[in-house]
């Protein structure tokens, strides 16, 4: 079963509307990060990094091994705090002042590199726990599962194309199934901007084109960001690249001019 | 109704929970009314033991909530049980009154004999049964609460948090051997009187607290099943399976954590608190690491993550060593440890876990034949 774009289109407007708490678009841009700066022991993982994106983009992030991807996805939902730089979602709220489960909680979903399910839970009860509109302790204690979240529930299998897997425990699905999985724990939390990290690296060929279908029909109503090594990929979904170097963009454009920049060549494409 | 939701999908539950009411009401008969002459007579002497081995299966539950549920593996919950059975040890001391060895109206005796002349001020208010009864909630329930928002909050997990409980239990236990602390030193609290106006060495109140921890031990396994079967539970499992899954999914791990932290450390003090009336003495030894490590093992050789299996494994564990310690006192060490080795390597989800594989096994052979 392979994820269906036309359901992403059948599940526009209320469902998946942004959430009450939403960050001020008026700039146009969801996310703006400047100057961001990380060093571990030294070793500048990000220096002086900048990166705008605009509300509704599809955006591919390319860069060799080390060029900081993974440690700006870490910036940005609070897992890491950054030495100087700033970071604003929207163009109000400060990410650099909340934790992991307050940034989630406003609408930046992340899937990580390697598919991270609940192995142990079914399908429904990983997307059950994604999309709990209350987290708080107490409340989840008392939680039962209402009309609403069903149906939001339903809609993310719809879309990520795992309906008739709901009642499989997670750890038993395939490699691909679990990564569209993921994206569905993403979907079902109403996120504004997902951050995506190598969503096809180990996939088959149709797993992969079915992936770019997925994220291509997520954009617009939701801004991604997708990390990604697989340069077929990104071709076949990018509008706009940003190519990471040592910490830093070393160009963004379309994905025609990056490609005919000698320095980008240089360092990635050529090799 | 909730009982029955509890209950659904959950056979050996069901099956523990009879067994359970069964010993709570077979045992008292065969003890008080079937003469001692009779076969199915049960000394008041192996009722006290069955007593202490249903306690020790309550804290084997407790543990398996935070250790088979939630990942945390506590090295140090016998601190908790511990410190549940002083605030109960506290209680009964302060029952003895003049009846003490020196006749001391107030002092309990290890005071009058360190010449002490007044009642520490965190002595008074146990000589009333509730507030002890709330100290053996609150006092556990407190350390746990802080040393877990102090731990997790460092985002300390793994093998670290193991080791620093055993440190806590380490340190719990010599501060408690000094003298000057105020719990009677080495010796702890004994030569206990009475409860509740009950005299402890009555068998009637023997086979009372043989029931009331009967009925601890289904009360805390219903507790512990209503928590992991909700959507907290899933979160618990989930957290150990991925914990930063579930944070960027938007829950604060630490708060889940604590909570359970807690709620387990007061089962182990209401463990605890059965205990020490039945046994007849608290002292220092329980808070020794070793008795962590034990407790460990049961939920092991159990099988953890299943509550039922956890207390299973106590209570066979424990009657094990009591046989072994009488017949061969020498090898129960041995035999621990290699028990702990065979079911690391062999059986990684215990005897419960062992028993549904064979059953697993066994239908698939009958289907295909």
């Amino acid at each position: 079963m392979e994820p269906d774009p036309m359901a992403a289109e059948a599940a526009s407007a209320p469902i998946f509307d942004p959430a009450s708490e939403a960050p001020d678009l008026r700039r146009g841009w969801i996310l703006y990060l400047d100057g961001i700066s990380v060093s571990f022991d030294g070793f500048k993982a990000l220096d002086g990094l900048s990166l705008y994106v605009d509300a509704g983009e599809l955006r591919c992030i390319i860069g060799p091994n080390g060029a900081g991807k993974t440690t700006m996805m870490d910036v940005i939902t609070g897992k890491t705090r950054p030495d100087s730089g700033v970071a604003y979602f929207g163009q109000r709220i400060d990410l650099l002042k909340l934790g992991e489960p307050e940034i989630a909680s406003l609408g930046i979903g992340r899937k990580f590199q390697k598919p991270t399910v609940f192995a142990g839970h079914t399908v429904l009860e990983n997307l059950e726990l994604a999309g709990a509109p209350r987290k708080e302790v107490w409340r989840t204690l008392r939680a039962r599962m209402s009309g609403e979240e069903r149906d939001r529930i339903d809609e993310a299998l719809a879309i990520v194309g795992l309906t008739e897997h709901a009642e499989r425990p997670a750890g038993t699905l395939s490699h691909g199934q679990k990564q569209w999985l993921e994206i569905g724990m993403l979907l079902v939390q109403r996120p504004q901007l997902l951050l995506i990290d190598e969503p096809v690296a180990g996939m088959t060929r149709q797993e992969t084109e079915a992936t770019a279908e997925l994220l291509t029909s997520l954009a617009g109503k939701h801004s991604v960001v997708v990390v990604e090594h697989d340069m077929e990929f990104v071709r076949s979904i990018a509008r706009k690249v940003t190519v990471l170097h040592e910490g830093r963009v070393l160009a963004e454009g379309r994905m025609e001019d990056i490609q005919s920049n000698p320095r980008v060549v240089e360092v990635y494409l050529g090799e | 109704m909730l009982f029955r939701k509890l209950l659904a999908h959950d056979r050996g539950g069901r099956w523990f929970l009879a067994a359970l009411a069964a010993a709570a009401v077979l045992v008292p008969i065969a003890n008080l009314v079937v003469p001692p002459g009779s076969p199915f007579h049960v000394p008041t002497f192996t009722v006290a033991l069955l007593g202490k081995f249903l306690c020790y299966a309550l804290l084997a539950i407790a543990l398996d909530l935070v250790w088979g549920y939630a990942g945390i593996l506590s090295l140090g919950h016998g601190a908790f049980f511990a410190l549940g059975g002083y605030a109960m040890g506290m209680h009964l001391m302060r029952g003895i009154g003049d009846r003490g060895v020196y006749g001391h109206p107030e002092l309990p005796d290890f005071m009058v004999f360190l010449s002490w002349d007044a009642l520490p001020w965190y002595w008074h208010g146990f000589d009333r049964f509730w507030f002890a009864m709330l100290m053996v909630v609150l006092v556990p329930g407190t350390l746990a609460f802080v040393f877990g928002w102090l731990a997790f909050r460092s985002r300390v997990t793994g093998v670290y948090f193991s080791i620093i409980t055993q440190a806590l239990t380490y340190a719990l236990m010599l501060a408690f051997f000094r003298n000057e602390m105020g719990f009677g030193g080495n010796n702890g609290l004994t030569d206990f009187k009475d409860i509740l106006g009950a005299s402890l060495q009555a068998r009637s109140t023997r086979v009372a607290l043989f029931v009331a921890s009967a009925i601890a031990l289904a009360g805390g396994y219903l507790v512990c099943r209503y928590i992991v079967t909700s959507r907290l539970g899933r979160v618990l499992a989930a957290i150990r399976d991925s914990e930063d899954r579930v944070r960027f999914a938007g829950y604060k791990v630490e708060h889940y954590k604590v909570w359970v932290f807690t709620v387990s450390a007061v089962l182990a003090g209401i463990a605890g608190a059965l205990y020490v009336p039945q046994v007849g003495i608290i002292n220092p030894t329980e808070f020794q690491p070793l008795n962590s490590i034990e407790l460990v093992v049961w939920v092991a050789v159990g099988g953890r993550g299943t509550l039922h299996g956890a207390a299973l494994g106590a209570l066979a564990v424990n009657y094990a060593k009591s046989v072994l310690t009488v017949e061969f006192p020498e090898v129960w060490l041995f035999a621990l440890g290699a028990l702990f080795v065979i079911v690391t390597l062999l059986l990684p989800s215990g005897v419960s876990g062992a028993a549904a594989a064979i059953k697993r096994l066994a239908a698939r052979r009958l289907r295909h034949a």
